[in-house]
């Protein structure tokens, strides 16, 4: 790899080549009435169907649902909920954000969504994560010390079931393959389209350039600009590898409101009542209003406020992050419904068209 | 110890934290070596892009050279290493007992009279052990780093048996940007784990003596894990 291609900039993937993608994610956190009722599960599901049919109508390229088992995040079959949301929409990219394959068998994954690509017509993606959330190690009967093994051997596996074609693998975590057909085939032509999801660990990284899989940054916290190293080490780990460049995307928390003050004020109470029950499980700190007010400021991870705040934010970070990708995780727990359309509504109709504007200056 | 006065160092880990580490040291002026149990030609790329200055090298060549080892790796992945490696060594535990990527540890992990450090020196035997660095979230140890005297600089906890150790790594932690405020010894430093009162904080000093001094954090750390328990 040439050093101009490492320090190739994302604006408009004039140099990688690499379409510039706005999306979404959601863990399906479960939502409120306006008046502040807690909504069923069921109902909190039902809404995502709303929320991706309205991110297709308003323009959002990509809705995505996080894999989750908790009362706050009851989401655990998110390709379902895709599944329901392909049925009434022809263009959005679905996916997974992220799929927890360490505690999954990488042969029902693929199967899952190749059938939402079939159903979609091409549109499924799958990104796959080691789990930072990790409720469903204990529930499916899984050794969280053998988090690293497990992702390591299953995701090896997903990157040989992408070639499509016989399988045939033998390893630790799962049964055998010998000459394994896997169905349903991908139609001519059609590679579903996987990323991995990473945290900031620098093998994670390497593995994902390994099996030739794009790599998607997931910025919860601190300063964004920190992982710009990563963006040069995937390249770099990628040609080393004799593997072509692949895209690089940005997942990062935020809530867009008609102002800065309003989408502030929306959004803490519950970004602070969120953190504190995965504080104690992920080794977060509390939220203080003073770094609120840092994470939402220009150099921290959250994109919270207005339209143009959010965009001048989003275009920043891709191009001091070499990416081309930008998935906003909206929403948190006890936010309406209503809160969290108008959200998808600004997102659509006036972040990502000025994002794309600034993205060409 | 060398007679130098910037002590070298050497990080075993290359996972979240121990780059955090050592960039910080690199920028304080220190030679740092990174270690993982892997090969170091694998860790040469992540090396040259993630902590440019920094030589990979075997655990064995790290350590020998190194006046101050740091372990930065999961705790999970220290109990599969020799202990006779670290002889003799001034040794940094910034490693905490964190189930959700440990596991379920062996005892006497789980007696919550004791604390991690206290395991981890007992197995070290006659190596010098100083909890430090283990209690600020690894994306904020960079972040928050300021020169000595900055009117926002914020603490890190030490706690240690050994004075001289003390002494040395709290010149280390003033070096790399952080005030140092010693909490007494190594079974005090149970004051600086999950679910004590500074956990996943980065507080200024005086906030953070107020943290931990407080007879009802101190009664809250050092009792009962309850919090910790409740909270799950």
């Amino acid at each position: 790899m040439t050093d101009q291609r490492i320090s190739s900039t994302a604006a408009g993937g004039k140099e990688t080549g690499f379409p510039l993608v706005l999306g979404l994610d959601t863990f399906g956190d479960r939502t409120n009435t306006a008046d502040g009722q807690p909504l069923s599960h069921a109902q909190t599901i039902r809404n995502v169907v709303e929320e991706g049919v309205l991110a297709e109508q308003v323009g959002v390229d990509f809705f995505g649902i996080g894999e989750h088992h908790t009362d706050y995040f009851p989401m655990p079959a998110g390709d379902v909920v895709l599944a329901a949301i392909a049925a009434r929409t022809q263009r959005i990219h679905l996916g997974s954000a992220v799929t927890v394959l360490s505690s999954d068998d990488p042969v029902r994954v693929f199967q899952r969504y190749s059938t939402l690509n079939a159903l979609s017509s091409g549109r499924a993606e799958v990104i796959l994560g080691r789990g930072s959330s990790i409720e469903s190690f204990p529930l499916f009967g899984y050794d969280l010390a053998d988090y690293e093994q497990l992702f390591e051997e299953k995701t090896a596996l997903f990157a040989q079931l992408l070639e499509g074609g016989p399988v045939t693998w033998q390893g630790t975590t799962r049964p055998a393959l010998r000459d394994q057909d896997v169905v349903p085939h991908l139609e001519d032509g059609q590679r579903l389209t996987t990323w991995v999801g990473v945290g900031g660990s620098p093998q994670s990284v390497i593995r994902a350039a390994r099996l030739g899989l794009s790599l998607m940054l997931a910025i919860i916290g601190g300063r964004p600009a920190r992982f710009a190293p990563f963006a040069a080490l995937f390249q770099q780990a990628l040609a080393n590898f004799g593997r072509p460049p692949l895209p690089v995307g940005v997942h990062g928390p935020g809530h867009v409101a008609p102002t800065d003050e309003q989408a502030r004020e929306e959004f803490w109470p519950h970004w602070r009542e969120l953190i504190r029950l995965v504080a104690v499980e992920r080794g977060f700190a509390i939220p203080t209003e003073e770094s609120f007010a840092y994470e939402t400021g220009p150099q921290g991870a959250l994109y919270v406020g207005s339209p143009e705040t959010v965009a001048q934010k989003i275009a920043a970070n891709l191009h001091t992050l070499d990416a081309t990708r930008f998935d906003l995780k909206y929403g948190a727990g006890g936010l309406a419904h209503e809160t969290l359309m108008t959200n998808i509504e600004l997102y659509g109709r006036e972040v990502i068209p000025r994002v794309r504007e600034l993205m060409k200056e | 110890m060398t007679n130098s006065t910037t002590p070298t160092i050497a990080v075993l880990g290359a996972g979240h934290v121990g780059p955090a580490i050592a960039r910080l040291a690199l920028d304080a002026g220190h030679s740092v070596a990174i270690a993982t149990s892997g090969n170091p030609g694998d860790l040469a790329l992540v090396t040259q892009l993630l902590i440019p200055g920094a030589e990979p090298l075997w655990p064995a060549d790290a350590i020998a050279r190194a006046d101050i080892v740091v372990l930065a790796m999961p705790l999970h992945r220290f109990l599969r290493m020799d202990p006779d490696a670290l002889s003799g060594k001034l040794v940094i535990d910034a490693m905490n007992y964190w189930p959700p990527t440990d596991g379920r540890l062996p005892s006497p992990f789980n007696d919550e009279s004791i604390g991690t450090s206290e395991v981890v020196a007992e197995r070290l035997h006659d190596a010098a052990v100083v909890k430090t660095l283990n209690h600020v979230g690894y994306h904020e140890l960079e972040t928050y780093a300021r020169p000595s005297g900055s009117v926002d600089r914020r603490a890190l906890g030490v706690a240690g048996d050994d004075p001289d150790a003390v002494e040395t790594v709290n010149t280390f932690v003033d070096r790399i940007g952080y005030d140092p405020v010693p909490v007494g010894p190594l079974s005090a430093g149970r004051i600086l784990q999950p679910g004590g009162p500074v956990f996943g904080t980065v507080l200024r000093r005086e906030d953070f003596e107020r943290a931990v001094h407080s007879p009802a954090e101190q009664h809250r750390a050092l009792g009962r894990a309850e919090h910790y328990e409740r909270s799950a």
